[in-house]
């Protein structure tokens, strides 16, 4: 079977999620334009993108929620929506409200009960930091302890598929830390995890692999060293006696500033930039040269893609 | 905290995905238990609609017109259905509704079809909690009934108590099918649209201009009052079965066309 371009024969056993040259259209607007995107068994996938770049409709796909105009959609192997996948999925959404006038243990209690075989709420909410919110009301809890609630759910029916929108949004930094460390152990124990976030240190620091949509396109995937590598340029910083003008004429040389910590170089080549620094000024100090990270990939990837 | 998290063949053999009966019927259960829990902690609803009627009822048929109510048998026994279906209509229409409009709004029903919940489960949980809060009203009302000269035997209370539970479902209907087209901000005034003419217009506590019973022919409530009144064996208007067709009717009709709009625009 031929669809949207790509060869589908029997979905690869370690594939988990598969958009296979999706295309929807809201009207006028292209959302996701042939998008292919997977998700392999034990990897932690963050999904990046600006504003509209088509990372909800992509999920919202996946999920069954919506479908697509052309293309194929797969979960775990079925179509996204029966009932069969969703019993291996867990879900954190963004703008989901929960009933407030049940307490917190009782929406964990309730949603655990949709699944096979379910962690116990004291377990779930142990792992997540939410027992002490457990006899709170939803309601009255802040937002931040509400997407900690979330978030209790979402892993509560032990899931092997883990859809994670903007979860640390309103996190303090322990909730964070105690999120980021429960997704590390997922992901040990095998569970796959699609993540979309706009805090791309998050998405750094866990994901194996990045997907980054522009406009409903696939403009870039790979690991974050790989994505790194995407971007060649790489920042300098030095305290010289040189003046910007003449620095900023040198090749290789993208962009020079100064300020009261020195001058902040940006370069293609940081090597020759270098030799040509310390052979100009014999008293340079504190020389530093990194890496461009994964917001610079980011930005460069979506800003040529704008 | 040794628990394993996930499903996954490094934490031994693949979990079976299917689901017991016995957990499925749990699933249910604990819908509809946390269904009437939250609506009976919700003091904006459940007091208007546990105990407006039968404190329209104490104040009408015992402390207005108490002493015609002794004199009149059939007064007091309209008075009593009529206040009862009023209590009827209002759990099953505004608390369909309102819940079913919010939970649309605010993205509560998107994640239950995202969660593996049993798929009547929701609705079947906001039925039970309508059909307990009728019960709770009928209680009140029967525990009112004698103060207001009202002469019926214990069987027929349970009937007509009966009749009256199973009687939110057609107000169930119609109100899920007002949630399923209105936002959470317009629902309350759309169900008051429909549930303040019906008061009026079906002729249960008041009588209507003989010009006016067609009003009555299209109102749940009319055809549920006379059923009512027929389970307990006093005249009533109309065949029994005719009144179950209807409010049947009424009860498919209106929750298929809710679930078709839910299903096709969210």
């Amino acid at each position: 079977m031929r669809v949207g371009g790509k060869l589908v024969l029997v979905m690869n056993n370690s594939c988990l999620a598969e958009l296979s040259g999706v295309t929807k259209r809201f009207g006028n607007t292209v959302a996701l334009d042939h998008l292919d995107l997977d998700v392999e068994r034990g990897e932690l996938l963050a999904v990046l993108g600006p504003n509209g770049a088509g990372k909800t409709t992509a999920i919202s796909l996946l999920l069954g929620l919506q479908r697509p105009d052309s293309g194929s959609v797969r979960l775990l192997g079925q179509q996204p929506g029966s009932m069969e996948p969703r019993r291996q999925v867990g879900v954190m959404m963004q703008e989901a409200a929960l009933a407030p006038e049940l307490r917190v243990r009782e929406q964990i209690d309730l949603v655990a009960s949709y699944y096979p075989d379910p962690l116990k709420p004291s377990e779930a909410m142990e792992i997540t930091g939410t027992a002490p919110l457990q006899r709170r009301l939803y309601g009255k809890l802040s937002a931040g302890q509400k997407r900690q609630v979330q978030f209790a759910l979402a892993i509560v029916g032990r899931p092997r598929l883990l859809f994670l929108d903007e979860p640390t949004v309103g996190l303090d930094l322990q909730s964070r830390e105690i999120v980021w460390a429960t997704l590390r152990r997922l992901v040990g124990e095998g569970c796959s995890i699609v993540l979309t976030t706009h805090y791309l240190e998050e998405a750094e620091a866990l994901a194996d692999r990045v997907a980054v949509l522009a406009r409903g396109r696939m403009i870039a995937t790979g690991t974050v060293s790989e994505m790194r590598a995407l971007v060649v340029r790489k920042r300098i910083a030095c305290r010289t006696r040189l003046n910007t003008a003449d620095v900023s004429g040198w090749p290789d040389v993208q962009t020079v500033t100064r300020d009261q910590q020195g001058m902040h170089i940006t370069a293609s080549n940081t090597e020759n930039v270098v030799r040509l620094l310390l052979a100009a000024d014999e008293n340079l100090q504190d020389l530093e040269v990194q890496r461009a990270g994964l917001a610079e990939a980011f930005t460069e990837l979506t800003q040529e893609n704008a | 905290m040794n628990a394993s998290l996930a499903q996954t063949e490094t934490s031994g053999s693949l979990r079976s995905n299917t689901m017991p009966r016995m957990r499925i019927f749990r699933a249910y259960a604990l819908e509809a238990k946390y269904e009437s829990l939250r609506m009976l902690r919700a003091p904006a609803f459940a007091g208007p609609f546990l105990l407006l009627p039968v404190s329209l009822y104490l104040l009408f048929a015992v402390l207005l017109f108490g002493d015609q109510m002794g004199k009149d048998a059939q007064g007091a026994l309209f008075t009593f259905t009529g206040f009862s279906i009023l209590g009827v209509m209002g759990p099953g229409m505004f608390g369909f509704g309102i819940t079913v409009a919010m939970e649309r709004e605010q993205g509560l029903l998107k994640l239950k079809r995202v969660w593996p919940m049993p798929a009547a489960a929701s609705l079947i949980a906001k039925m039970m909690m309508a059909m307990l809060f009728v019960a709770i009203v009928m209680a009140t009302m029967v525990a009112a009934a004698p103060f207001a000269h009202l002469r019926l035997s214990a069987g027929q209370l349970l009937n007509v108590s009966l009749v009256n539970v199973v009687g939110a479902l057609p107000f169930c209907a119609l109100g899920f099918l007002v949630g399923a087209l209105s936002s959470g901000k317009a629902a309350p005034a759309f169900v008051n649209l429909l549930y303040l003419p019906m008061i009026y217009l079906s002729g249960i506590l008041f009588p209507l201009p003989k010009s006016m019973y067609w009003a009555a022919l299209v109102s749940p409530a009319y055809h549920l009052d006379q059923l009512g009144l027929a389970s307990m064996g006093v005249p009533s208007i109309g065949s029994p079965a005719v009144h179950v067709l209807v409010l049947m009717g009424v009860t498919l009709g209106f929750a298929m066309l809710a679930l078709h709009r839910i299903r096709h625009v969210g």
